[in-house]
C-alpha cells in the first residue's frame, strides 16, 4: 500500500465543514498527465478549430463528396425509413445481430461459401473495425498467451494501441518501400520466412492504410504459400471492401486466395466507410474454424470477452446493414453507390497527379495513381506537413498520408500548389 | 514442403458457460411451455409483457429522421450535446461542479462500457488498488474488474435474515478496507436486491468513505426507475458531490429511456479542479480509442434530443413515472397474492420495502431451479426476479411458484 500511496503523493484533506460547501483539496488524480492527442482524430479537432476560409481537411479517412460534404448513402436513408418504428430496442444477443453477421460473412467469404454453409465460422457483431480487432487481440491473448502479432510498417496507428492494450507483444514486418513508394515485397517475404513458425500476422485485405499500397494477386499467392510453409496465422483487417477497386468481390480477393489455400483465417470487417456508417460503429469479427463444434466454442469465448467490455453491441447500425444487404433493390443501390465513391477518389488521384505535373514539380507523383483506396502516402516529411498546415491550412496526418476522400475538384488545385511549394526544393 | 493448415490454432478453446443473466433469456426463448414467464433480464415490459419503446424516443427518432443528420464519427469522448445533458441530469443543471468545469464526462457503451473505462483507468493509475463491491451485486461487475485486472473484494450488503440491508456489516467492511480503496455503490435501486440505504444511512456511508480516504464509485443504471423521480434517484450521488468529494459515476440509459440495444451511457469523473478533469478526460479517451475508437451515435442523439428539449423532457418524466408506477403496482399485487396464499405466516413485506426493477426473493439456488424446472419461471440463480417482466395477470401464478419453491424445496 505504501508504494501506491507514494505514487498518490497527495491526500485528501478532510474538512468537516465541507458538508456545507466546496473546499480546497488535492486530487486523487493529481498524478494523471494529459494524454497525447490521437494523431488521426486530433487532426480533425485542429481543423475544426481553424477559422481560415481556405482550410482543407485531408486528415481522417471519412468520405466526402465533391463539395467536401459528408455523405449519407441513399440506400442507408431508405433503409432507415424502412426500419423506422418497426423495431423495439431490446438487447441484442452478446454476439450481435445474427442476420447482420450472416450477410457480412457472405461479403468476406463469398455468397455461396461452403464455410458458411458448414457453419465453420465463429462470428460476432463488433464495434466497427476497431472493436473487431480489439476482440481478436483479447482472444489471442487469452487463448494463445505466448503469441505475438506481426504488424506491417507502417500501419493504421490504432493497431499498435489495440494490441498493446490487449497486452499482446508486437513485432513488425517490412511493407512500404519509401524509395519506390510501393511494396517492399522482397523484405516482406524475408520477414515472413524468418519469423518463428506459427506467428500471427496482421494483413490489410485491400486498400492498405496509410500507404494505399496493396500486393498484386501474384504477390498475395506467394505470401499465402509461404504462410502455409511456416504455419502462420493470417488475421485480415478489411476496412475498405468496395473502396479499393469499386467492386467488393474484387477487393476480397486476398482473403479468397488464402481461403482456397486452406488457411484458417481471422477477419475484421467494418461498414464505417463502405456504407458510410462511421458513427454507428458496426462491424464483424470472424474466425474460421475446423468444424462447427469448434466454431460454437470460439464464438462463446468471443462473447465472453465482449460481455465485460460492452455487454452487447449497438443495434441501429446493424439494422441498417441487414436491411440493405437482405433487400435486393437496396443491395444493388449500395453497390452502385460504393462504385461512385471509389470512382470519385480514383478521379481525384488522377487530377492531383496531373495538377502537380502541370505545376512542374521536380518529383515523381506516379504513386498517387498507383496507390489504391482512400489514402495516398505522399512521401512528404513531417516538417513539410507542418508547413502545409501552418502556411496553407491543410490538415493531414504527419506521416504524409493524404485522405483522397477529402480532395475535391474545388480544392485539388489549391492542394497541388501547396504540396508543390513545400516539396519543390526537397 | 507443405504444412497442413487444417489444424486450428484454437483447437483447445473450450465452450464458455452461458452468461448467468443473458443466458436466462436464451433458455426462456427455447422453452415451449405456454405458462412460461421471463423474470430474468432487467428489461421493462408493459402489462401485456411486451417490450416498450417510449413515446419520447419515437418522437426523437422521427425528428432525427426528418433532419437527416449525417453519420460521421463522433469524437472519442462522444456527442458533446449528450455529454452536457447527461452530466446535468445526474448532478443537476445548476451544480457548481459542472459550472466550475470539474466534471470529466465521456460517452460510454451504456453502463457496462462506462464501468469498463473507469476500471481501465483504475488499473492504469492506481495499480494494486482494490474495488469493493457489494455482496451481492450485478453479476457482470466482477467480470469487468477481472478482465481489467483490477483486484476486488466484497463488502457485506444483503442480510438474508432480515432480507434487508446489513448496514453495520457494510460500514464495518468499508472501514476495514485499505485506505484509498474504490467503493462501488449503486446510486439507487440496487441490483439484484432492490434494497437501498436510507438518506441517513447514505450520510454515514459518505462519512466513513471520507474518513478512510476511499473513492466513491457509483453505478447509476436506474435513475428515475427507483422512485419515479429523476432528481430524487440522484440524491445519493449529489450528496457526495456536495461534500466536495471526488466521485466516479457510470450512467446508463438502457432502462430509463428504454434504449437497451443502442448502448448509451456515460462515465463521469467529478474532480477537484477543472485542470484535473481535463487530464482525466484525456486519459479516458486514450483508453477508449483502442477499444472501439468512438462511441455509437444513434442512442446519444436520442438522449440529447429528449433531455435537451423541455417539452420532450417533461413527457419523459411522465413516462418514467408510469413505468416506475407499474412496477410499484405489481409489487403490491405480488405481495398481496403471497400474503393471502401463504398460510405459513411468513412475512413477505420485504417485497414492498425493496425498490426498483428487481426483487430479491430470498430463494436459494435449488429453489430458483425449481421455479424454472417446475413452474417455467425464468430468473437468475441468486433468487432475483425482475418485476419489470411481471404483469398483474401473472402475479397469482408467480405467488404459487414462489410459495412452492420456498416451502417444498431446500
Amino acid at each position: 500500500m505504501a508504494s501506491r500511496l507514494a505514487t498518490n503523493n497527495q491526500r485528501i484533506i478532510i474538512d468537516q465543514t465541507s458538508k456545507l460547501g466546496t473546499r480546497l483539496m488535492s486530487s486523487w488524480w493529481q498524478g494523471i498527465q494529459p494524454a497525447a492527442k490521437d494523431p488521426i482524430l486530433g487532426v480533425s479537432e485542429a481543423f475544426l478549430a481553424d477559422p481560415s476560409p481556405d482550410k482543407v481537411n485531408v486528415g481522417v479517412g471519412a468520405y466526402r463528396d465533391d463539395n467536401g460534404k459528408p455523405v449519407v448513402l441513399e440506400c442507408v436513408r431508405e433503409a432507415e425509413r424502412r426500419i423506422a418504428g418497426n423495431q423495439n430496442m431490446e438487447y441484442l444477443p452478446m454476439g450481435g445481430s445474427v442476420k447482420m453477421v450472416e450477410e457480412t460473412l457472405k461479403l468476406a467469404y463469398g455468397e455461396n461459401s461452403d464455410f458458411i454453409k458448414d457453419k465453420r465460422i465463429a462470428a460476432v457483431q463488433a464495434l466497427s473495425g476497431t472493436g473487431a480487432c480489439r476482440l481478436f487481440a483479447d482472444f489471442q491473448k487469452r487463448f494463445r498467451p505466448e503469441s505475438q502479432i506481426y504488424i506491417p510498417v507502417p500501419t493504421w496507428s490504432n493497431h499498435h494501441n489495440i494490441w498493446r492494450d490487449a497486452n499482446v507483444p508486437q513485432r513488425v514486418f517490412h511493407y512500404y518501400h519509401p524509395e519506390t513508394k510501393g511494396l517492399d515485397f522482397a523484405a516482406l517475404m524475408d520477414d515472413v520466412k524468418n519469423s518463428p513458425n506459427g506467428s500471427f500476422f496482421l494483413l490489410h485485405a485491400c486498400a492498405h492504410n496509410p500507404t494505399g499500397v496493396d500486393p498484386t494477386e501474384e504477390q498475395w499467392r506467394e505470401i499465402s504459400y509461404q504462410f502455409k510453409v511456416k504455419g502462420h496465422f493470417p488475421f485480415f483487417d478489411m476496412a475498405y471492401q468496395g473502396f479499393a477497386s469499386g467492386d467488393p468481390e474484387r477487393d476480397a480477393k486476398s482473403i479468397r486466395i488464402f481461403l482456397e489455400d486452406g488457411h484458417l483465417i481471422g477477419c475484421a470487417q467494418s461498414y464505417a466507410k463502405n456504407m458510410g456508417l462511421y458513427g454507428q460503429r458496426v462491424g464483424c469479427l470472424s474466425v474460421l474454424c475446423e468444424d462447427e463444434k469448434q466454431a460454437v466454442a470460439v464464438k462463446s469465448q468471443l462473447q465472453q470477452l465482449a460481455r465485460p467490455m460492452y455487454s452487447n453491441p449497438p443495434v441501429h447500425g446493424a439494422l441498417i446493414v441487414s436491411a440493405i444487404l437482405s433487400s435486393p433493390d437496396l443491395k444493388s443501390l449500395w453497390l452502385k453507390e460504393v462504385k461512385v465513391m471509389a470512382d470519385r477518389i480514383i478521379g481525384m488521384r488522377t487530377s492531383l497527379k496531373e495538377n502537380l505535373e502541370k505545376l512542374g514539380s521536380p518529383l515523381s507523383w506516379e504513386h498517387v495513381t498507383n496507390q489504391i483506396g482512400m489514402f495516398c502516402y505522399s512521401g512528404m516529411t513531417p516538417e513539410q506537413v507542418d508547413r502545409l498546415t501552418s502556411e496553407y491550412h491543410i490538415y493531414m496526418t504527419r506521416n504524409g498520408r493524404i485522405s483522397m476522400a477529402g480532395v475535391t475538384t474545388g480544392n485539388v488545385g489549391y492542394l497541388a500548389n501547396a504540396i508543390n511549394e513545400v516539396t519543390k526544393s526537397a | 514442403m507443405t504444412v497442413s493448415v487444417n489444424v486450428s490454432r484454437f483447437e483447445d478453446v473450450s465452450m464458455a458457460p452461458p452468461d448467468p443473466i443473458l443466458g436466462v433469456s436464451e433458455a426462456f426463448r427455447a422453452d415451449t411451455n405456454n405458462m412460461k414467464l421471463n423474470l430474468g433480464v432487467g428489461a421493462y415490459r408493459t402489462e401485456e409483457l411486451q417490450p416498450y419503446v417510449l413515446n419520447v424516443v419515437k418522437k426523437a427518432e422521427n425528428l432525427m429522421l426528418e433532419r437527416g443528420e449525417n453519420k460521421e464519427y463522433l469524437p472519442i469522448e462522444g456527442l458533446a450535446a449528450f455529454n452536457k445533458v447527461t452530466a446535468e441530469l445526474l448532478l443537476g443543471a445548476d451544480n457548481p461542479a459542472i459550472h466550475q468545469g470539474r466534471v470529466a464526462t465521456v460517452q460510454g457503451l451504456s453502463g457496462t462500457g462506462s464501468l469498463r473505462l473507469a476500471a481501465a483507468l483504475i488499473e492504469r493509475y492506481f495499480p494494486g488498488s482494490e474495488v469493493l463491491i457489494s455482496s451481492p451485486t450485478w453479476g457482470n461487475h466482477k467480470n469487468i474488474f477481472n478482465d481489467s485486472r483490477v483486484p476486488w473484494s466484497e463488502y457485506r450488503y444483503y442480510d438474508p435474515k432480515t432480507v434487508g440491508l446489513d448496514f453495520n456489516g457494510m460500514i464495518s467492511d468499508i472501514k476495514e478496507a485499505p485506505e484509498g480503496s474504490f467503493i462501488l455503490l449503486h446510486g439507487c435501486a440496487h441490483n439484484p436486491t432492490g434494497i437501498d440505504p436510507t438518506p441517513e444511512q447514505w450520510e454515514k456511508i459518505a462519512d466513513v468513505i471520507q474518513e478512510k480516504n476511499h473513492i466513491p464509485f457509483f453505478d447509476v443504471a436506474y435513475q428515475g426507475f427507483a422512485s419515479g423521480s429523476l432528481d430524487a434517484d440522484a440524491s445519493s450521488v449529489r450528496l457526495f458531490v456536495t461534500r466536495g468529494m471526488e466521485v466516479l459515476v457510470a450512467q446508463s440509459y438502457s432502462k430509463n429511456l428504454g434504449l437497451y440495444s443502442e448502448r448509451v451511457g456515460a462515465m463521469n469523473v467529478v474532480c477537484s479542479s477543472s485542470d484535473v478533469a481535463a487530464r482525466v478526460k484525456s486519459q479516458l479517451k486514450r483508453i477508449a480509442r483502442p477499444m472501439y475508437s468512438n462511441p455509437p451515435i444513434h442512442g446519444a442523439r436520442i438522449v440529447a434530443n429528449v433531455v435537451g428539449d423541455p417539452t420532450l423532457f417533461n413527457e419523459w418524466k411522465e413516462e418514467m413515472e408510469l413505468m416506475a408506477g407499474r412496477i410499484k403496482t405489481v409489487r403490491q399485487k405480488l405481495f398481496d397474492s403471497l400474503s393471502s396464499k401463504d398460510t405459513s405466516g411468513k412475512d413477505w413485506s420485504f417485497i414492498l420495502k425493496q425498490i426498483g426493477m428487481f426483487s430479491f426473493t430470498g430463494l436459494n439456488r435449488a429453489q430458483s431451479d425449481n421455479m424454472t424446472n417446475k413452474w417455467h419461471v425464468y430468473m437468475t440463480k441468486d433468487g432475483r426476479i425482475s418485476l419489470a417482466g411481471l404483469s398483474l395477470a401473472k402475479c397469482e401464478y408467480l405467488a404459487d411458484a414462489i410459495i412452492d419453491s420456498y416451502h417444498n424445496v431446500s
